[in-house]
Formats: structure tokens, sequence, C-alpha cells
């Protein structure tokens, strides 16, 4: 299955290698390629990750999430007890409950809006314990699902100090408009563990964005979005510059969720 | 052999009928489980285990328990417990199959249960997890059924059959570390997050299992003509005594590093558990605990309520109840409350998770009565012949 599977990969690497020219106009639009290709092409991504800027979250909107959850056909359940999320928004004392005793903090950074998701760990626990393998690594860094392969034990929701999967607790096609559903990426059934995938169903080594940095970009433009995404490894990365921009000139710091947990998280937070 | 399972009193008729009931209702609410998903429980996105997983861990405990009384038998020589080690590995035999029928109730995908033997992980416990039940119970199912064949026939066991018992003993003491380490591996869980976990749960396991093992010897004294002997009763309740002592001794210690160093994070639970901070749903099952426990070890200190059979009982009952409680709502839920975004979920299982539970509960005792019916018949028509093993 290994085997099959980085075939599968390395065959959709060269599709992609192969549709570069009419990528380029999505390159053009967003300067140049979040993830560098490499020449065989291969998953040349060595650390995906994204950042996150809290302060310029507009306040009501929710252009990320829904473009998200509408592409990734992610249902909206009438029980809350049951819902699946892929990013959502939330508030400091919950998105970094190991501040929430300090009342300063709480205090000046009340009202702003914590995007959160799945953190694509470099040293993830859910892989660590899933029994099957359903949940893995990319040689890229993106922590995946396999949909076909879990068998809804729920140890990586345990084990996941992020509360970032979701378990299908009923049947999530039953919620899905028919028309909206998105044609080209999979619904799941009914006792399968999600998550966030970084889109990488989409042609992220060609120009593409992630669902949730793109509706991000549309709005508030690249210099103002409250997210990025790209490869950490590299070094002229579109997130890496945008790291460093926001460093120097904005005076802003990198946190990450739960550093205490050991599993080296890949989004961080500029506060 | 089998066939002696087959006839009995209009009470062992009964007490059967009693049990397949449960299986089927339970049986039938799996059917709906099966048809409409995990949702027909309590669990939600927050708290992703329940009772299922609950129940699994108690009776990870129970079987590992038989060694209680493999161990003083072959390797101190004591023979009281002669009669009885029977008991303890078919018992053992039971707990592993309820296990493993608890772990199958609650995947998502039970169809896909292969998968875990498709594709081993090594580095998943849980995988360990089922390899380690898986065989434990195959050991003490050809064991039990060796030396009750060899009995039956009126000879010495075969000579194999001795170091798989002596395999059997560290196997024991393995399904239940392995089990432990199933939650005391997660950074995620704080409240599990203990080196403590593992000799807690041997310790507690070594007090509710032999404590079912003296309410069944006490059950067949009474209804059966099989006498599985006062001395080997009384030795059994000091393996009780010790084992709940040592158990709520380390729960103190659970208490003392929480509360004494006052992290945020590994009091936050034991809050919730004990004074209600985010929900008092759990509290009053706490503090009964802690009463129970407290309660059954006066009466197991004092020698003379340890002797007295009906005191002995209901000390038995007390530590078996609460250490089910205790694993069973204190230790898996509460591992989720809060959850990793410090938010408050409440759980509770819903009628439909009980039935399924206590239908595995019948499922259970049904082939223990058929085991228990065997190995008693077999032992009365042999005559308690003495085997030398």
């Amino acid at each position: 299955m290994e085997l099959t599977r980085r075939e599968f990969l390395k065959m959709a690497g060269f599709a992609s290698a192969g549709v570069v020219v009419a990528a380029s106009a999505g390159s053009l639009l967003t300067g140049c390629s979040p993830v560098a290709k490499s020449a065989d092409g291969s998953l040349a991504g060595k650390q995906l990750g994204m950042l996150v800027v809290p302060s310029r979250c507009k306040e009501r909107c929710t252009d990320c999430i829904d473009a998200c959850h509408l592409n990734h056909n992610v249902p909206e359940l009438k029980n809350k007890k049951h819902e699946i999320k892929w990013i959502w928004e939330t508030e400091i004392q919950h998105a970094f409950p190991e501040y929430m005793e300090n009342e300063l903090l709480k205090e000046r950074m009340e009202g702003v809006p914590f995007l959160v998701l799945c953190n694509h760990c470099a040293n993830p626990a859910c892989v660590r314990v899933c029994p099957t393998k359903a949940t893995y690594k990319r040689e890229d860094g993106a922590v995946m699902m396999d949909y076909h392969r879990c068998i809804g034990c729920r140890f990586c929701v345990a084990a996941c100090p992020y509360g970032a999967r979701s378990f299908n607790f009923e049947d999530p096609r039953n919620a899905l408009e028919k028309d909206k559903i998105n044609r080209n990426f999979p619904t799941r059934t009914k006792g399968v563990v999600e998550k966030c995938n970084f889109c990488v169903e989409r042609n992220i080594y060609g120009g593409e964005l992630p669902y949730c940095v793109e509706a991000c970009m549309k709005k508030n433009g690249k210099e103002g979005s409250a997210l990025y995404f790209g490869d950490f490894a590299e070094e002229h990365s579109e997130v890496k510059s945008a790291l460093e921009r926001l460093q120097k000139e904005e005076k802003l710091i990198p946190l990450r969720r739960k550093e205490i947990a050991g599993t080296q998280p890949k989004v961080y937070y500029m506060v | 052999m089998i066939e002696k399972a087959l006839t009995g009193s209009k009470k062992y008729w009964l007490w059967l009928g009693f049990l397949a009931t449960l299986f089927g209702v339970g049986a039938g609410f799996y059917v709906d489980q099966l048809w409409h998903g995990l949702g027909i429980t309590g669990m939600s996105r927050d708290v992703s285990w329940g009772f299922y997983l609950a129940n699994f861990t108690f009776f990870v405990g129970v079987a590992a328990s038989g060694v209680m009384l493999v161990l003083p038998y072959y390797l101190h020589d004591q023979k009281e417990f002669g009669k009885i080690t029977i008991l303890g590995e078919f018992l053992a035999v039971v707990a592993c199959g309820m296990c493993i029928t608890f772990v199958t109730v609650d995947l998502g995908r039970p169809d896909r249960l292969v998968n875990l033997f498709l594709n081993p992980t090594p580095n998943s416990i849980l995988f360990f997890d089922i390899v380690v039940l898986s065989g434990y119970l195959l050991i003490n199912i050809v064991v039990g059924w060796a030396v009750l064949d060899a009995e039956h026939k009126g000879e010495k066991p075969r000579k194999w059959v001795k170091p798989l018992i002596l395999l059997s003993i560290p196997w024991a003491a393995s399904i239940h570390t392995v089990t432990a380490f199933i939650y005391a591996g997660l950074s995620a869980k704080p409240f599990w997050l203990t080196a403590v976990m593992a000799p807690r749960f041997l310790a507690t396991a070594f007090a509710a299992g032999p404590a079912l093992l003296i309410i069944i010897c006490l059950i067949l004294r009474k209804y059966t003509d099989f006498d599985p002997g006062k001395v080997a009763i009384k030795k059994l309740s000091t393996i009780v005594t010790y084992a709940t002592i040592t158990g709520f001794f380390f729960l103190l210690c659970e208490f003392f590093t929480a509360f004494y160093s006052g992290g945020a994070e590994h009091t936050a639970t034991l809050k919730y558990l004990m004074f209600g901070e985010g929900g008092t749903g759990l509290q009053p099952y706490m503090w009964a605990v802690l009463f129970m426990t407290a309660a059954a070890i006066a009466l197991l200190v004092y020698p003379k309520t340890r002797y007295r059979h009906d005191t002995l009982a209901l000390a038995c009952f007390l530590v078996f109840f609460s250490i089910w409680i205790d694993k069973g709502l204190l230790l898996v839920i509460p591992g989720f409350i809060p959850n990793p975004l410090h938010e408050f979920t409440q759980y509770w299982p819903t009628g439909k998770e009980l039935a399924i539970t206590f239908g595995v509960w019948g499922l259970g005792f049904l082939v223990l009565t058929f085991l228990y019916k065997i190995a008693i018949s077999v032992k009365l028509a042999s005559g308690d012949r003495e085997i030398e093993h």
C-alpha cells in the first residue's frame, strides 16, 4: 500500500508538472508558487505550514471557514455534539488555554478571533497512535487521513492536543445539500475521522493556495491577509517572507499552541 | 465435556434465559447503532470515548486478575487454590472476550476491523493491546481446557501445559500495563499522563478480579455442591485487602501531585470531578467511590468482618462496584473533560448505549456460566481428586 501511494503521489506530481502552463495564470495572481516544485515532480516541500495573524481577522467574517467547509463537503449538523469542524473560530483562552489564567493577556486579546485548525505537526501524536496507518504524514509534512482505511477507533481524536479532529457520529451525506456537493472531493461515511488536509488535493505545487488562505487573500489582499501558507523549509517561500515581514515591520512574535505537548505544530500565531 | 453444560436445574436455565435476554436486547440495539452510527450513544466530538471503552478497560483488569490464583498456586505451592485456578482461568477467557467485543462495538467502522492485522502498526498501543489480549485469551482457554480435560479423564495434564501456565503470569501483567499505556501515553490528556497509571490499573485489577471471584465462590458454595474451600476464600480475601489498599494509595498519590503542585492543567479534571467545577454530572460518583472504597477497606482490614462471609461478600461487592464506577465513569470519560480547548462538554451514556453495554455483559456471563458449569461438573464427578502438576 505504502509504495502504491507514493507512486500515486509521484504520478500526481507529474500530472501537476504537466499543467504548469495552466497554473501559471494562478501564479501571476499570487506572485509565486507557495511551494516550490522539484525537477522530477515529487513532493519537494519539506515542512508545509501556516501563519495566522489573529489581529487581521475581520469581525464576523467567516470566508475562510465557509470556503473550506463548502469545498471539502463538511456538513453542517444540527446536533452540536456531532459537529464536524476543519477550521473554526475561537478565543485566546480556548486556542491557548495555558494562558487562560493570564488576565492581562485575556483582557488585551478580548474579542480577537483565533482561527484554529489541524497543526500538521512535525511530530504528530495522531500518527503515532493510529493502529492502521489510516492517518499518516506525507514527505512534505502534511498530516493526512485515509478515509478508506480508518476503522473509527478515535485513538487519534484522543491523542490530538488541539481538538482538531472530528468523528462522523452520523452519516454526513444526509446533511449535505445535493447541488452543493463538490464532486471533486470525497464525501465521508459515518464512522470515520476527518480533519484539515492543508488542501493537498489542490495544485499547491502549481500556484494554488489552500481554500482558507485563498479566501482571506481575496478579501484582504495579500499584504493584509490573516493567513499565509507555504513551505517553512524553503528559504524564499511566501510563508517565510511573510513571517520575516511580520516580525520586523509589525513586531509580532510567532506562538504555537500547546508547545508542551511536544508535537512541533506547524501553524504559527503571529501575536 | 461440553455436554455437561446442557443439563441443569430450573434455576440454571432461568439464569441462562436472563443472560440470553440481556444479550438479545443489546444485540438488537447494536443493529440500530450499525445502521445509524455511534451518534446513538452519548459520545460527542469532545468526549469521544465513553462507556464502551470504560468497560473494556475495567474488564482487562478482571482478565488480568486470573493470575492472582495461578501465581500463588504454581509458583508458591498454595495448594488451596488448586480447586479454583480453573475459575480464574475461565474468568480471564471470558473477560478477554468481552474486552475484544467492547473494542469492536466501539468502532465506527467495525467492518474494517481486519485492518488492524492487515496494516499492523507497532507504534500504536491499541494494536499491541489487541495482540496481547488475543494472546491471553488463547493461552487461558488452552490451559484451562487442557487441565480440566486431564482431570475429567483422571490423568495428569500434558507436559506442555506447565510452560504455558508460567507464560500466562507475566502475560497477565502485560495486558493491563499495555491498556494503561493507551491512556498514559498521550501528552494531550494531562489527567491520564501519569506514570502511576499502569501500577494503579494493576492494583485495582487485583482487587476487583479476586473480589468477583470471592463472590462467585460464595455463590457456588451456596447454590451448588461444589465447595471452593474456606481457606482459599480466606487467602483470596487477603489479596483483595492488600490490592484495594494499594489501589487507594495510588489514587491518593494522584491527588497529592495534582493539588499540591497546583498545576492548572493537572488539577482541572480533578476539580471537575471532586468540586463540580465545569459541571456536576460525575461529582456524586467520585465521592461515592471514595466512600465505598473507604468502607470496603474498613470491612476488609478488621479481621472479624473479613472472616464472616456475609460482611466479606459486602466488602467484595463494594470493591468490585466502586472500581467499576471508578474505571467506568471516572477515568476514561473525564480524561476528555475539559477538552483540549478548555471547554466543558458533559457526557452521560444513552439508554441504547447502556443496553448494548449490558448486552456484552450478558454474552460474557452466559459463556462464563457454561464454562463454570462444565468445570464444576467435572470437578464433582472426579470427586475433587488432588492432581499433582
